[in-house]
């Protein structure tokens, strides 16, 4: 069943409608954040706390010849100087990526990339270790880099990785999916094939709080506390157990607020290895915060694939196969933040939301001299890229078939009645129903309006542009038998106790980077239990007060960890239960439940709450036989499969003909994420993840000289969007429940960041059709706009 | 955080007492006004002064609007904020208020310059490129009293000013004549961001033709550039299309852009073309709006 809605763009009065359970209701957590009162890595001061700064590789490419560190060891306040020498006496020189790759956590032969971390100093102020940097001597002998990755499997090229044994060239890995075949089959008897290529440059999640931590080492007991940036805290844990030799029971990893995630703190950087050497080292607490251009320049990328679509389709319209060629350009380490057996993330959803009789990408992946990532940028494991390709792809063919780029989508949208619907690269989508999603957003546009709005402006020689997208996501990582990373399991653990006055904590082993979580989870457990909401503390973030589970990134912090603690929920009111019936001297089958209370069926007035049975369960008196006392449950929950959230987007564009410039004038974004836990958090979701996709489609790339200099190295340089780049967003809604979910709910956190760049690219390129040109890559600055409508657009890598 | 290496620090009581230290300190100290160029460039250690001499008190003393007879004198303290703001600027100069709209966001707004701004000389700056086109000059106070020197001669390529060791900025002037009026286009990527390019114009007119105008453009060489060619083209001629189209044409031909990040060199050329003539036409819109 989907219901279908939106809300006006004024109707912001019932934001606190105080629900015991889902429903708008202010965050629990803003108070504290308003006031300025978050507790950030960057705040936690502990006593005798030394400070850390790195020494970074200023070139991309270089043999490390030697490195003197007298100099800085001589400064009166530095406490350590660490060298990659000093670490490979330790074995600690390299660790292990997320993708089984290995990383320098301090160069020790070569250096790979421009920022890359080649000695640490410990001293008593930051400072200090950061002048302290200025007196270390390193002597390179800089070698040719590998910067232009179309370039990068040249037999000539010089071998980056000469560190993996017999390593003879800069191939990454290949990887497939789809029948080759069979689309080969397709696409040789279709009326229509459509190629174009397709670049999504390489971009940074740039969060406001730049990655950092403060380890504190305490040698008597052999014991590490680490608070760090991490949107994984107990997958963390587990891998310095590993890295490091410590023992995991002797490690806490504590995650307090975060400025941001966006997939950013999902990987280890070398700086979280060195600060936590530097306080084995030193024995005191050193605390390490990257800077802004330390975080631009040196922590995980996102995307950097080059594309090549192609489509076949018949001549009336339907699309029948879709393929692509991708490279993507892994950097100097594959860091990819990814469930191991996948390599490419989720990009095999290329397909997209159409039902298709074939499909094939084949993928190589290369080593470059740049910084290492490929990390989950608010993408959902590549599904960016997916979408991206497919919805620009539709878009060309719309254009070479001269069809409406929405009817053109209805008329190959996946029906209703095929759900659950296995795709020709072999995902399994739970649940969708599209049609009503595209008319709502449609409606709310006005959509034939505007394109009788856009023809009379056409006449002026105005450039007005209506660009459209709809995307299906697979979020919810995963399955057990499927998905781990490095060999564990994406399960989660959900914990829940109600106290005898019938207040309740639930621990998660998610960790909010500003998703809202300690609101959203109080309202899951609140609508199961009936305890109001401001009743339910959220413990997240610390491994020492947490169950196990694998973190916050890939939207899949509701669809997993929701899903636990719904049943932990359940799990303790069936234990209620219980225990209302030997207080209500009913049998179990004779009680009711309405939210909160249980009554004897036919008789509401012999009734107990929730808050009188958590008092009973630790109470004096007698429970029924075989209950033992207490309220309180755990639960692992390992999913059944991804969910499939969809949603439609419109955007109007207008651009300025004598600059080029354009204006985002309205956007439209019609979400179904199935059931709605706080809509008001939803839509905070979906408005910074259209920023983001506005800052994608028009302004952001890491760019590179030729020299392998970083040209995004501050926000300078690196532009993220303001208020002023963006319209009032414009939202709607449709609910299609995930079957296989509890309480029906799929992730939206990423929903916005994926939908919407081909939206804003296909708007632009829609005011540019009177040019005759059919594609323009991100981002589209003025001047490469500009580009585009002389005819000549460049791609920009 | 980014954070700079060891420095002295001395906030200046007077402009005297600035200049004092200036000549007592050398090459190692640096002034700081706003501190918005300034700073950034330290943090990043770029820049790594020994000494920095804040005259931040001297605000008082020179941080003023002047509207006299014939020119207008602008303290070098006078901060974007109140460039911005001053109704009596706007009105003698509306190009401020164009350009000032568009410069940066309000906290860097509240903090720099008009004197930081041209003594930073970065080709993309604004300010100077209003001066330039105002065909302002530039007061120069050293121990042994002032020299004034034209923007031309103020700016000797990028970063360069010929502000002396010991020396400091303390006015800039602004000649006013009648029947004119000026206007400032700017292309960003963002809000807030340096220029792609910038135009500024100033016209005057008498009657219905065009007396003299002025056109100054930044980020299309090494320092913003007046574009001399303009005034001849344009000089006692009825404003049209085609004289905009002209001097827009002339505009283009005759600056240095270069390829980088914001935009490709032929681009800002044609910026410069279409910017121009977007603010010579809105400059005799002004005028005419007037009679
Ligand atoms: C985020 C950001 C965005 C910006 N965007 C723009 C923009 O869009 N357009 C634009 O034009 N500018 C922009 N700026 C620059 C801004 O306008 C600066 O404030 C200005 O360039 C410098 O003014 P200041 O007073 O801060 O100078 P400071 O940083 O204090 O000084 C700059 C230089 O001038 C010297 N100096 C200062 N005053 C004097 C004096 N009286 N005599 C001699 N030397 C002096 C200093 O020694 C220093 O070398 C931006 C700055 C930032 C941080």
């Amino acid at each position: 069943m989907t219901t279908v809605g939106h809300r006006p763009l004024d109707g912001f009065e019932d934001n606190d409608q105080k629900p015991i359970g889902h429903g708008r209701m202010l965050r629990k957590e803003d108070p504290r954040f308003i006031r300025g009162m978050g507790r950030y890595c960057d705040d936690v001061q502990l006593p005798g706390m030394l400070h850390m700064a790195v020494l970074r590789s200023p070139v991309a490419h270089a043999r490390i010849v030697s490195i003197d560190t007298s100099a800085a060891e001589a400064h009166p306040k530095v406490k350590a100087v660490v060298t990659g020498a000093a670490l490979a006496e330790k074995g600690l020189a390299w660790m292990p990526t997320l993708s089984g790759d290995v990383q320098a956590v301090l160069a020790t032969d070569k250096v790979r990339f421009q920022g890359q971390e080649v000695a640490f100093v410990v001293a008593e102020d930051r400072y200090a270790a950061r002048d302290a940097l200025e007196l270390i001597d390193v002597e390179y002998d800089v070698l040719e880099p590998v910067i232009d990755v179309r370039k990068a499997l040249d037999p000539a090229a010089p071998v980056i990785r000469d560190d993996l044994e017999g390593k003879q060239n800069n191939h990454c890995f290949d990887w497939e999916t789809g029948d080759a075949e069979a689309t080969e089959a397709v696409f040789a008897s279709a009326d229509v094939v459509v190629s174009e290529d397709i670049v999504y440059p390489r971009v940074h999640p740039a969060p406001m709080e730049t990655c950092g931590c403060v380890a504190d080492y305490d040698r008597v007991e052999g014991r590490l506390t680490l608070w760090s940036t991490s949107q994984a805290p107990h997958a963390h844990r587990t891998l310095y157990a590993i890295v490091a030799g410590l023992p995991e029971h002797k490690i806490r990893v504590i995650s307090p607020d975060l400025g941001g995630g966006f997939g950013g703190k999902v990987p280890i950087y070398p700086g979280y290895v060195c600060a936590i050497v530097g306080s084995i080292v030193t024995g005191k607490p050193v605390k390490w915060m990257e800077d802004r251009s330390e975080n631009l320049t040196s922590t995980g990328f996102a995307r950097d694939y080059i594309m090549r679509g192609e489509i076949a389709a018949t001549r009336d319209g339907r699309i029948l196969a879709v393929r692509t060629n991708v490279l993507a350009d892994h950097g100097a380490f594959n860091g990819v933040a990814a469930p191991v057996k996948y390599p490419a993330g989720f990009f095999g959803v290329f397909t997209g939301s159409y039902d298709l009789q074939a499909a094939y990408c084949k993928m190589t992946a290369v080593f470059t001299n740049k910084a290492p990532g490929g990390v989950a940028y608010a993408c959902s494991f590549r599904i960016t890229e997916a979408v991206y390709l497919i919805e620009r792809i539709v878009d060309c063919l719309a254009y070479e078939l001269q069809m409406d780029p929405i009817e053109l989508r209805i008329k190959n949208f996946i029906q209703p009645d095929q759900f659950p619907y296995r795709t020709q690269t072999g995902w399994v989508y739970d649940s969708g129903d599209y049609e009503p999603t595209m008319r709502k957003a449609m409606e709310i546009a006005g959509y034939d309006e505007l394109r009788e709005e856009q023809a009379r402006r056409r006449a002026q020689g105005e450039l007005m542009g209506i660009g459209v997208s709809f995307f299906t996501e697979a979020v919810g990582a995963g399955p057990r038998k499927d998905m781990d990373i490095l060999g564990l399991g994406m399960a989660d653990g959900c914990e829940l106790r109600v106290h005898p006055t019938g207040k309740a904590v639930v621990r998660l082993s998610v960790q909010s980077q500003g998703q809202g979580h300690e609101t959203t989870f109080a309202q899951i457990v609140a609508e199961e239990i009936g305890i109001p909401p401001a009743d339910i503390d959220v413990v997240h973030g610390d491994t020492d007060q947490t169950p196990f589970g694998l973190g916050t990134y890939g939207s899949r912090s509701t669809p997993v960890s929701g899903a636990a603690a719904a049943l932990v929920a359940r799990k303790v009111r069936d234990k209620a239960r219980l225990i209302a019936s030997g207080m209500l001297e009913v049998s179990v089958a004779d009680l009711e439940w309405e939210k909160g209370s249980f009554h004897v069926k036919g008789d509401p007035a012999k009734c107990v709450t929730i808050q009188d049975i958590a008092m009973r369960a630790h109470g004096a008196g007698d429970l029924p036989e075989g209950v033992e006392g207490g309220l309180e449950a755990q639960i692992c929950y390992n999913p059944e499969n991804l969910t499939y959230p969809h949603g439609a987007y419109i955007c109007v564009v207008d651009i300025d003909p004598g600059t080029a410039q354009v204006k985002v004038r309205r956007f439209i974004a019609v979400d179904d994420c199935g059931t709605r836990i706080n809509p008001m958090i939803i839509e905070g979701q979906v408005h910074g993840g259209l920023t983001d996709g506005v800052g994608m489609a028009l302004m952001e790339m890491i760019a590179f000289d030729e020299d392998g200099n970083c040209l995004g190295g501050s926000l300078m340089d690196y532009l993220i969007p303001t208020s002023l780049e963006v319209p009032d967003w414009e939202t709607g809604f449709t609910v299609t429940p995930s079957p296989h979910h509890p309480i029906g709910a799929k992730g939206v956190g990423e929903s916005a960041t994926v939908g919407s760049p081909p939206a804003i690219v296909n708007a632009v390129l829609d005011a540019l059709k009177p040019f005759g040109i059919r594609h323009a890559d991100m981002p589209l600055t003025p001047s490469r706009v500009w580009d585009a409508m002389r005819g000549v657009p460049r791609p920009p890598i | 955080m980014q954070v700079p290496a060891p420095v002295e620090y001395e906030r200046a009581t007077s402009v005297d007492h600035a200049i004092g230290l200036l000549e007592r300190l050398g090459s190692s100290a640096r002034i700081i006004a706003g501190g918005h160029s300034l700073l950034p460039m330290m943090k990043l250690r770029l820049a790594g002064p020994e000494y920095l001499i804040d005259i931040n008190d001297l605000h008082g003393e020179l941080g003023y609007i002047r509207i006299e007879p014939g020119r207008v004198r602008i303290g070098a303290m006078t901060r974007h904020r109140e460039l911005l703001e001053s109704d009596e600027l706007a009105e003698a100069f509306p190009i401020f208020r164009d350009a000032e709209r568009v410069i940066a966001d309000p906290v860097v707004r509240n903090r720099g310059t008009l004197g930081g701004s041209l003594c930073q000389a970065d080709p993309s700056e604004d300010l100077s490129a209003v001066c330039t086109t105002l065909g302002a000059s530039c007061v120069i106070r050293g121990r042994d009293g002032e020299r004034v020197v034209t923007m031309e001669q103020f700016h000797r390529g990028p970063y360069e000013t010929a502000v002396g060791d010991a020396e400091m900025l303390v006015e800039i002037r602004v000649p006013v004549r009648p029947g004119g009026s000026s206007a400032y286009e700017k292309v960003e990527r963002r809000a807030g961001d340096w220029a792609i390019v910038s135009a500024g114009a100033a016209v005057w007119m008498e009657g219905d033709v065009i007396a003299d105008a002025r056109v100054g453009l930044a980020a299309v060489g090494p320092n913003t550039t007046g574009i001399p060619g303009v005034s001849e083209a344009v000089r006692g001629r009825r404003p049209s299309e085609e004289l905009y189209q002209r001097a827009g044409d002339l505009a283009a031909r005759n600056c240095r852009p270069a390829t980088d990040m914001r935009g490709s060199a032929d681009y800002k050329r044609h910026l410069a073309e279409e910017l121009t003539k977007r603010a010579l036409r809105r400059s005799v819109a002004r005028i005419n709006e007037r009679v």
